[in-house]
């Protein structure tokens, strides 16, 4: 193959929350091995477009650059996943860059995915073990058990399932795979199990698990191949029996 | 009432299979008498034209589950935001066609009633095998049932396999993929079942 000497990236920018966005096109000098972000930081050290007019530098968001933080998740070539673990040399030309259209846009690439945060308050994604006395040791987890949860647990709030999810949009308020796949989780857990009612009623909020429509776009694209829609149809079967006990039982706390 | 959506949208994923896919399988093995002759297709649809309270089974079992079904339907699907071109996986498409099936089922289910239904109940028409051959004689309404009658079972056996997903029965991927040959088995038999009823009563053979 022919040396290449540029890189060439369009990306969707936008201002400020409520401005329009724009594209922009961007030629970056070729280097060997280089990735979406290396890319990005050569238009930040020389912020001209690919006419040769100066221009802010393009703002996006990351932090580990190993895909373990979930920070740097955008839309390249029409597809949502890390700009850390996307190499310039496996991408088609020219390299579009669009910031996840789920999520509202701070700035450039920027988006907030607080929604995600506020989907895991919801159904309870923690184990409460804050008191005012020492609680002593919980109940042991088989390894195996432990092995299992700690796939579940690679979950880093990236929010590339719920950009790839086609009801996870402004007109509903579905909270998306990532959080259920949390609750699946956290009731896993011996600890954790005590509360397991809690996590079932957050999912059987408004919003919740009948938001999803098995477009299992979500499974195909989590950057850390957790399974999301078993955990969707687990929580499915977990919500359905604590709907059934909640109508016909009296014994509905557990 | 707590927890009304989720309710609402599992009495929706209930409805779609029992009673209205019950009704749909019941309903196209009726038509397929056709194929062994009008006196058979009379035979059989003057038996569930006979059956007792038929206008409290019928709204009971068949009008009010799909008025409902189809009502959140047409909500869910404009709540969606359409995305295979970018995510062109196998299931994401089945998802899009389960939303474009439904609405042309619904279009086709409203037009097929107003023709048949109504029209019989206004005193019209008579429930023969008379009515639907002079129906499906015109090319463009035969064309029109072919295709209403296909999306009608595709929507059928796609949401059998969402409906094992959404009450919990399928959970693994190994289950949910045999689910999709089961299910693509049922869609195959009930669109021959109500197609070859159709060309019988079209074209007589």
């Amino acid at each position: 193959m022919a040396e290449q000497n540029t890189v060439t990236f369009i990306i969707t920018r936008q201002d400020s929350p409520d401005s329009a966005p724009y594209k922009e096109t961007f030629n970056v000098p070729y280097k060997k091995n280089m990735n979406v972000i290396s890319g990005l930081m050569e238009i930040r050290k020389n912020p001209v477009n690919a006419n040769g007019e100066k221009t802010t530098p393009v703002m996006w968001d990351m932090n580990c650059l190993e895909e373990v933080c979930g920070a740097c998740s955008m839309v390249i070539n029409g597809t949502a996943r890390q700009s850390c673990a996307a190499l310039v040399d496996q991408l088609e030309q020219p390299i579009r860059l669009e910031p996840m259209s789920t999520f509202p846009v701070v700035r450039d690439l920027i988006i907030d995915r607080e929604q995600m945060f506020d989907a895991l308050k919801q159904v309870k994604a923690w184990i409460p073990i804050d008191g005012t006395y020492d609680l002593g040791p919980g109940p042991r987890m088989p390894e195996k058990k432990r092995q299992w949860a700690y796939e579940l647990s690679k979950c880093m709030t990236c929010g590339v399932c719920l950009e790839a999810c086609p009801n996870v949009n402004d007109k509903s308020d579905f909270i998306g795979p990532a959080a259920i796949s949390q609750a699946r989780l956290f009731n896993a857990h011996p600890t954790g199990e005590m509360n397991k009612s809690e996590r079932l009623e957050g999912l059987m909020e408004e919003g919740g698990i009948t938001g999803c429509g098995n477009a299992q776009n979500c499974v195909q694209v989590c950057p850390k191949g957790i399974p999301l829609t078993t955990s969707i149809a687990a929580m499915n079967r977990a919500t359905n029996i604590q709907s059934f006990k909640n109508f016909f039982g009296s014994d509905n706390v557990r | 009432m707590e927890h009304r959506e989720f309710g609402y949208r599992r009495l929706h994923s209930l409805l779609g299979v029992i009673p209205i896919g019950v009704f749909l399988i019941q309903h196209l093995i009726i038509n397929h008498f056709a194929v062994y002759g009008e006196e058979s297709f009379n035979n059989a649809a003057g038996f569930v034209e006979s059956l007792p309270f038929l206008i409290v089974l019928e709204v009971v079992i068949i009008y009010l589950p799909i008025l409902y079904h189809a009502i959140l339907g047409v909500y869910i699907v404009f709540v969606t935001k359409n995305n295979p071109n970018n995510y062109g996986y196998f299931r994401n498409w089945m998802f899009y066609l389960q939303r474009v099936t439904g609405i042309i089922t619904l279009i086709f289910i409203a037009w097929h009633v107003w023709e048949t239904r109504i029209q019989i109940g206004l005193g019209n028409e008579e429930l023969n095998y008379g009515l639907m051959e002079s129906i499906l004689s015109s090319p463009v309404m035969f064309w029109f049932y072919i295709v209403g009658v296909i999306s009608t079972t595709f929507h059928f056996a796609n949401g059998l396999w969402s409906f094992l997903v959404s009450w919990g029965i399928t959970q693994s991927p190994r289950s949910q993929k045999v689910a999709t040959y089961v299910t693509l088995i049922v869609f195959l038999a009930l669109s021959y079942i109500g197609v070859r009823a159709l060309i019988t009563f079209a074209y007589g053979i």
